[in-house]
């Protein structure tokens, strides 16, 4: 395993140099030379060298029958019997990619008395749905699904398996790719495949969203990924579609679990949890205090979507963590993302700033924010929010 | 109880930017620090021993220069520091870094909780501390932001969701991952220092860690990158600075098709 650059095809143009994310190539002598000790084999500068100078030597470790893999998998996150959301979202894209490579859609549904609830996912685009059911798996944890997908995959051995990159979801699937030797792509925001070779092209961010990279897993099956919310349109219902729904049992003995679930708590304040809303009205230190809140609570309301916060609010006591919006919260995008009072720490931006469009309220005009922002207001918080509630609330007559 | 706190040293994303001229990275000046999340992983490691006695380990997977992230750590309260340092990583994706330090936690003798930060902020992929778990075949609770008790080989915590929190029993040795609600790390003692600054750092090799050369590195990776680039930057937006109430009729109207 290991880079090698061709001296004869190097010409020194130094493309190479500045696409390097980890600055481990150099010129020497007019040719660029690699650091080992800093080369991550990542592989950006493949594609930069237009003289096909630079090769990568990769070890050839596949998947047995690796071209029995056939069909694309959406697993069906469901918390007491409701499909999430992220659900419709995955299954619009996998039957757009399943069409291109004209296989089939198959839903993998695991729960406790959810089979009447499995043909919405064929509405939704699913040709099969696959469900089991037992009281075992009322509930998630991750060592009895996770033994329960080993199982289904193996058994049914489907191309490609795309989840939801939610908590659930990330826990769940890691341990999943491990068990099948595989590949795994997190959170990705971007989804095609090349009909001719069957590759799954994952495109993510990386870098808190400064640089993106399209990620394949070539020589591995299922090729895996997790799937950021709302990037996606959901898929539209289609009561006609037909499907087959595939009970599976599993032995009681295979759902054994370390991990016990001793109770669940909500606590989020607005029914919306700020991953799933299509607008998140989200508030800084410009807020000065708690009681301020009830103000984006008003404005969330008329429109309705979900308060969200910076890193600032959440540490002084006015909101708490879940809401919280950027690096060390959660990464949201929204269709609409109001910040109010957010100066626009990279921090905070980075979490926000594929939301589709921005709208930002500060007082200073020199506020980072604004560089991301779709519409900017420069004033007072106190007076720009109630007078948006007022006039959204005139226009949707609400 | 033995605890073996997982870190990695990242480049400090937020100061990671695009030349917007040549479209390339500007790396001048980037530091490199500990993961953030990773620093609520080791305050709670540090804090488990401070509560139960027992020794704390720091490990780390990365090139020579990460030494200095584990004596960063050493200052903060962690006993022992561990470098897993090889050319034969290099190019390694989560399944090939989970197996590796999987390998190396292995070689540290007996453990009761392994702690890892959520996900790390250069790579946000969350994937590597249930890979470990995975790999050692124990149990995980992902997303803990509070520790609720320890007695008999069992721990309970709060996991987070997106709901609110979820309380999960589990049988020790578990893998833990840490959200930042968790704890407030503290600052290092100069007592701490003195102690990094003369700390051993144990390094290991792959050789020393009684791996499978094939499941290393780039040879052990499934996934390969096959191109990078950077996203198209945001169209310059439009700001308004004038009267506010003007600027509100304007959004709403351009909005309010959205919405309805």
């Amino acid at each position: 395993m290991s880079i090698k650059i061709f001296e004869d095809k190097c010409t020194g143009c130094t493309l190479c140099l500045n696409v390097c994310p980890f600055a481990a190539i150099s010129m020497k002598d007019k040719k660029a030379v690699i650091d080992r000790d800093k080369c991550t084999l990542c592989g950006a500068c493949l594609d930069s060298c237009k003289f096909k100078g630079i090769e990568i030597q990769r070890s050839t470790n596949k998947t047995p029958h690796l071209e029995d893999y056939k069909g694309i998998w959406v697993f069906a996150e469901q918390k007491r019997g409701v499909v999430q959301p992220v659900v419709f979202e995955l299954l619009g894209k996998a039957r757009e990619l399943a069409d291109k490579l004209k296989t089939e859609v198959t839903a993998v549904f695991i729960g406790h008395n959810i089979t009447e609830h499995a043909k919405q996912l064929i509405h939704r685009g699913a040709d099969k749905v696959i469900v089991v059911d037992s009281p075992k798996l009322e509930h998630f944890l991750d060592e009895p699904y996770t033994k329960v997908l080993v199982q289904l995959v193996r058994k049914y051995r489907p191309a490609m398996f795309l989840c939801g990159a939610t908590f659930m979801g990330r826990s769940l699937v890691s341990r999943v790719a491990v068990k099948l030797h595989t590949g795994l792509t997190a959170d990705c925001t971007g989804l095609d495949v090349d009909p001719k070779e069957g590759f799954l092209l994952q495109t993510r961010p990386a870098f808190g969203g400064n640089i993106m990279a399209t990620i394949l897993s070539k020589n591995h099956r299922p090729q895996m990924a997790t799937v950021r919310h709302k990037v996606f349109k959901e898929s539209e219902i289609d009561k006609s579609r037909k499907g087959e729904i595939i009970e599976e049992k599993i032995a009681p003995s295979l759902l054994t679990s370390r991990t016990k679930l001793l109770d669940i708590v909500e606590e989020v304040t607005a029914t919306i949890n700020i991953a799933e809303a299509n607008i998140i009205v989200s508030g800084g230190r410009g807020m000065r205090g708690p009681e301020n809140f009830a103000l984006l609570e008003e404005l969330a309301q008329v429109l309705g979507g979900a308060v969200g916060s910076s890193r600032a609010a959440v540490d002084s006591g006015w909101m708490p963590y879940s809401h919280q919006v950027g690096q060390t919260g959660k990464t949201v995008c929204p269709k609409i993302y109001i910040a109010c009072g957010i100066s626009g720490q990279i921090q905070h931006l980075v979490g926000m700033q594929s939301s589709d469009i921005i709208i930002a309220i500060n007082k200073d005009a020199s506020a980072p924010i604004f560089s991301v922002a779709t519409f900017g207001i420069v004033g007072d918080v106190f007076e720009v929010v109630p007078l948006l509630t007022r006039k959204f609330k005139e226009a949707l007559r609400r | 109880m033995n605890i073996v706190v997982c870190i990695k040293q990242v480049p400090d994303t937020t100061q990671v930017k695009i030349d917007p001229e040549t479209n390339t990275l500007i790396r001048e000046g980037v530091q490199s620090i500990i993961n953030p999340f990773d620093m609520y992983a080791i305050e709670e490691g540090v804090r488990l021993k401070e509560r139960f006695g027992g020794k704390t380990t720091v490990i780390t997977m990365g090139p020579p220069q990460a030494e200095n992230a584990l004596r960063e750590a050493i200052a903060l309260g962690c006993d022992d520091a561990i470098l897993v340092s090889d050319r034969a990583f290099a190019g390694s994706d989560t399944l090939a870094t989970g197996y590796t330090l999987a390998n190396a936690i292995k070689r540290t003798g007996e453990f009761d909780i392994i702690i890892c930060g959520k996900q790390a902020s250069d790579g946000d992929t969350a994937q590597v501390g249930p890979g470990i778990a995975t790999q050692l075949d124990i149990p995980q609770i992902t997303y803990v932001k509070k520790i609720e008790k320890i007695e008999d080989k069992t721990l309970v915590a709060e996991r987070m969701t997106e709901e609110g929190f979820e309380i999960i029993q589990t049988s020790l040795p578990c893998l833990l991952t840490v959200v930042k609600e968790i704890n407030e790390p503290r600052l290092p003692s100069l007592k701490g220092k003195m102690k990094a600054k003369k700390a051993e750092i144990i390094s290991w090799k792959a050789i020393d860690i009684d791996a499978d050369e094939g499941q290393l590195g780039l040879g052990g990776s499934p996934t390969w990158v096959s191109k990078i680039f950077t996203p198209p930057p945001r169209p310059k937006g439009e700001i308004f600075d004038g009267d506010p109430e003007e600027a509100a009729t304007k959004i709403v109207h351009l909005l309010k098709d959205r919405l309805n």
